[in-house]
């Protein structure tokens, strides 16, 4: 019974941060030079929304190019540009990098520890993820190499080969995109290796493995599951390289190279790398969804249990991105099958986070709103990714506006509402001042709104047999009105996201003064002051069960009374 | 516990018009697509399929969309219900609500049911695809071979010796005596994908590999489609037509397409001029020096209605305009602009223009 004491520290011993009176120059290089976690966090996090509203203009232009059939607004190789930085930013500048961001601002503060396992690797990988990002910017105005010859990648995020063989692909915007990936994937790999050390090693007294919050939970098995997927990524990354300027032939079908080894290599990267943007966003949800519904998460054991099973599930369904290049039948049975298996374990989460909310007191603050158009988005996502691993039904819907549709379903819909729940939800901790909520409800109106005008809109004209990646249309193929239609909804998305920026920017220095735990929380991020001092915790904190605030606020009916 | 029935009630009826709101956003939409109708050419939809491989497809797809329609509804309605039932009301007290920790009973219903759910759709779906690959190939079959260039389909009928581009003509298929078509799909340079939606799936063409695609057309017509695989700069303009013919006419145009180029010496100074340029180097007219073969057979040229793969119709200023300078039509495309003067690509044209 020792180890269920409550002793929570560090509440009454922080003494807020020191503000010395610091030059601009002294300010800047206390951010460079940091290692701590905490500042990193934040690094991440700005660096990935700053790309968000790159990456998001750059979506906004192609949405004004197809909003017309024959339209000139940009020119084919522009578009083609623009298509392969909107997926290459989203995917590796601004999901990855943000969710690794909440990762190392949060775990330590939620197990209790001072700072992450390895503090300078935390700052080399972060500043090796921010400088690949710029490298792949820098293709705009070096990827030129022979005169005329393209400058951003134009291959798609894709790059299925041999478009990216030197024959096809001169110039050195391929290089630039091989490169940066590899540069900021080193990142990531040391990122996860980092957490998976500091989840395993540095969790403070009573906190056993199945107490852990669940954030750390899913947080670990998607560092897990990153040193999986980005490894064939980065040894596909050079064998490209070698292709392109070694001689190599593992790509060049001229020479007997095999295109379809490179869609291997791709996908069983990118299938897995769906989880890994995706289970983070579950991992926000499992921390917001219990505290603003005023109940304990339910079924916490299967909770764990479902996530570890879809990223075993999620290394064996790489294929079903492969339902056209010509498998045999059996081949594609298999895939479906194991496609649809994936469906089972996340079935379960839905249901439980349902549970959670079931006979709670529901209060919709921002952050909840967020969450609760997630399961609803994220209900649709599944069921249309159900779809799609029908062999047969994704020979019609792949590469088509449907798929756009679909996996826009799951990384925005789930993966950036979120993002944005985990900010309002959050961002009091990390500034010590609250989001404003007016500000917050119109962000969500209209982000919401603008979304369901634009993605429900595009399966449409996927059934309508209208392919991905294409500039322009003819007028006569039948899709001009819900072209029109999605590039609306985009702009209403794009004001919705402005709204948010100006937000964060007024509550920096107007907004209200969080206070240490604005939610009534019951992790231990909230038991500190915000922003947590440089050490989090004055001593080392002792938890008795998942919810050590919830015993602190409840003695009279705490949590490890009940725990398995 | 009367009052308790009455707020469930209340609860329902609101998911229900939830639901109803869905319902009518969608047949808007639909309106909407409607009245986008032009007479030019019908818009292809993949529910409305003329070829057995779309055909079991879209019987495939109305059965899965009803099976996620009906989940969606129930676990949708669930949240809905959630949603409006637990909302923390200001007349509540401060309270909080009785914490629940988990069930295993619960778990395993809601982990069993997924998988019988599953399971029925596996086994649907796997049958539709053993249906389709493997489906026997009739001795009547028809072969084609496929090859995607950057950015244009190049079609060859082996047995039959006629070479064409970007338009296919096959013959309908009676389902008594069936001729369907069988497609060798490859390609001369990066991936693309044949996708036809009415008549069958998409499949990929793939440099250094053979891929197979068969499609019974059941009606006749003018099917339309495009390439479905990024290719690169022009990937937006590769669209495919295939013309299904009645067995007469499709044994006509068999027929023509197996002359060789027309030796008509209606056209001489623009044929000179033909032969003497680049153009040999590209393009093949059976029957005179034009041997090329990175670009279209222009031997049957006038026989097709389009031209650059289906982005411009095929008559005489079209022409003219894209040989002045074809990044007019497709900015990209690998055919350069010659440089030939006026008088040059009109002699061009008028020679074209004797190849029926």
């Amino acid at each position: 019974m020792a180890d269920q004491i409550i002793a929570i520290s560090g509440t009454l011993g922080a003494t807020p941060t020191q503000k010395a009176d610091a030059t601009l120059l002294e300010r800047i290089q206390s951010w460079v030079a940091t290692v701590d976690h905490k500042r990193l966090g934040i690094l991440y996090v700005v660096y990935s929304i700053f790309f968000l509203l790159v990456g998001g203009a750059e979506a906004i232009c192609l949405r004004i190019q197809l909003a017309f059939p024959d339209n000139h607004f940009l020119e084919p190789g522009v578009f083609n540009r623009f298509f392969t930085m909107h997926g290459t930013t989203m995917v590796f500048l601004v999901g990855m990098p943000i969710l690794f961001g909440f990762a190392n601002y949060l775990i330590p503060l939620m197990i209790g520890a001072r700072d992450m396992a390895f503090p300078r690797l935390n700052a080399f990988s972060f500043w090796l993820t921010a400088f690949g990002g710029l490298l792949l910017y820098f293709s705009f105005i070096g990827g030129f190499g022979l005169y005329g010859m393209g400058s951003a990648p134009d291959v798609g995020w894709f790059a299925y080969a041999p478009l990216t063989a030197r024959a096809f692909s001169p110039g050195h915007s391929t290089d630039y995109w091989a490169l940066a990936l590899i540069v900021s994937g080193f990142g990531t790999l040391g990122t996860a290796i980092n957490i998976i050390a500091t989840i395993l090693s540095m969790r403070c007294k009573g906190m056993t493995l199945l107490r852990m919050p669940l954030f750390a939970w899913l947080m670990l098995v998607v560092s897990g599951l990153t040193l999986i997927t980005i490894t064939p990524l980065t040894a596909a990354q050079i064998m490209l390289l070698i292709d392109r300027y070694l001689g190599g032939h593992f790509f060049d079908t001229q020479a007997g190279g095999s295109a379809v080894v490179w869609i291997h290599f791709f996908w069983i990267f990118g299938h897995p790398e769906v989880y890994v943007l995706v289970m983070p966003a579950f991992a926000i949800a499992n921390e917001i969804i219990p505290v603003f519904s005023r109940k304990a998460i339910f079924g916490y054991p299967a909770m764990v249990g479902a996530s570890i099973c879809i990223a075993f599930v999620s290394v064996s369904v790489w294929a079903h991105h492969m339902f056209t290049v010509g498998m045999t039948s059996v081949s594609n049975a298999f895939f479906t099958l194991s496609t649809m298996l994936v469906g089972i374990p996340t079935g379960i989460k839905i249901f439980n986070w349902l549970a959670t909310m079931w006979g709670g007191k529901i209060r919709f603050a921002t952050p909840m709103l967020f969450c609760t158009a997630f399961l609803f988005q994220f209900l649709i996502a599944g069921l249309t990714g159900i779809m799609l691993s029908v062999s047969p039904l994704d020979w019609q819907l792949h590469n088509s506006y449907f798929v756009i549709a679909h996996f826009h379903y799951v990384l925005v819909g789930a993966v950036v509402l979120c993002i944005f729940a985990a900010i309002y939800y959050w961002y009091p901790k990390a500034t010590g001042r609250m989001l404003s909520e007016t500000l917050g409800k119109w962000h969500f109106w209209l982000f919401i709104i603008g979304f369901h005008i634009t993605f429900d809109t595009m399966h449409f004209l996927g059934i309508l047999g209208m392919p991905r990646s294409i500039y322009t249309y003819e007028p006569d193929r039948g899709w001009n009105t819900l072209n029109m239609i999605i590039s609306i909804g985009g702009v209403i998305q794009g004001i919705a996201v402005l709204i948010f920026a100006y937000n964060l920017v007024w509550a920096y220095f107007r907004g209200r003064p969080a206070g240490n735990d604005p939610w009534d929380a019951w992790t231990l991020e909230w038991s500190t002051s915000s922003p947590p001092p440089e050490y989090n915790f004055a001593t080392e904190p002792v938890v008795g069960s998942r919810r050590p605030l919830w015993d602190l606020k409840h003695p009279e009916d705490p949590d490890w009374r009940y725990e398995q | 516990m009367g009052q308790r029935m009455k707020r469930r009630n209340m609860g329902k009826s609101k998911s229900v018009r939830a639901l109803l709101g869905i319902g009518m956003f969608v047949g808007w939409l639909q309106t909407c697509f409607a009245a986008d109708d032009s007479p030019k050419a019908a818009p292809i939809n993949i529910f409305s399929p003329s070829s057995t491989p779309a055909i079991e497809i879209s019987h495939l797809a109305v059965f899965v969309f009803c099976i996620t329609g009906v989940v969606f509804a129930v676990v949708a309605g669930l949240l809905v219900l959630v949603i409006f039932r637990y909302r923390a009301r200001k007349q509540d007290d401060p309270s909080e609500p009785p914490q629940v920790y988990g069930s295993n009973q619960i778990e395993l219903a809601w982990t069993v049911i997924p998988v019988l759910i599953v399971v029925v759709l596996f086994l649907a779906t796997a049958r539709v695809i053993f249906a389709i690959q493997d489906a026997p190939k009739p001795a009547s079959a028809l072969d084609v071979t496929v090859t995607g260039h950057q950015f244009w389909w190049e079609f060859r009928y082996p047995k039959l010796g006629i070479v064409t581009a970007n338009e296919l003509h096959v013959p309908v298929s009676d389902p008594n005596h069936p001729t369907p078509t069988y497609l060798k799909l490859m390609s001369a340079d990066v991936d693309h994908s044949f996708w036809v939606p009415e008549l069958a799936g998409k499949t990929d063409l793939i440099p250094n590999r053979v891929n197979e695609l068969w499609i019974d057309p059941l009606r006749t017509g003018v099917y339309l489609g495009q390439c479905a695989q990024f290719c690169g700069m022009e990937h937006a303009k590769m669209l495919i037509r295939v013309y299904v013919d009645t067995p007469d006419g499709f044994a006509s145009w068999v027929n023509n397409q197996r002359q060789i180029g027309n030796q008509d010496s209606a056209a001489q100074a623009g044929r000179h001029v033909f032969e003497t340029q680049s153009c040999i180097n590209c393009h093949t007219v059976s029957g005179t020096v034009a041997t090329g073969r990175f670009g279209p057979d222009l031997t049957h040229l006038m026989s097709r209605s389009t031209i650059a793969s289906g982005i411009a119709l095929n008559n005489e200023k079209n022409l003219h305009d894209w040989i002045k300078d074809p990044d007019h039509f497709k900015r990209g495309c690998l055919m350069p602009a010659m440089q030939l003067s006026d008088e040059q690509i009109d002699g061009i044209v008028a020679y074209l223009s004797t190849l029926r």
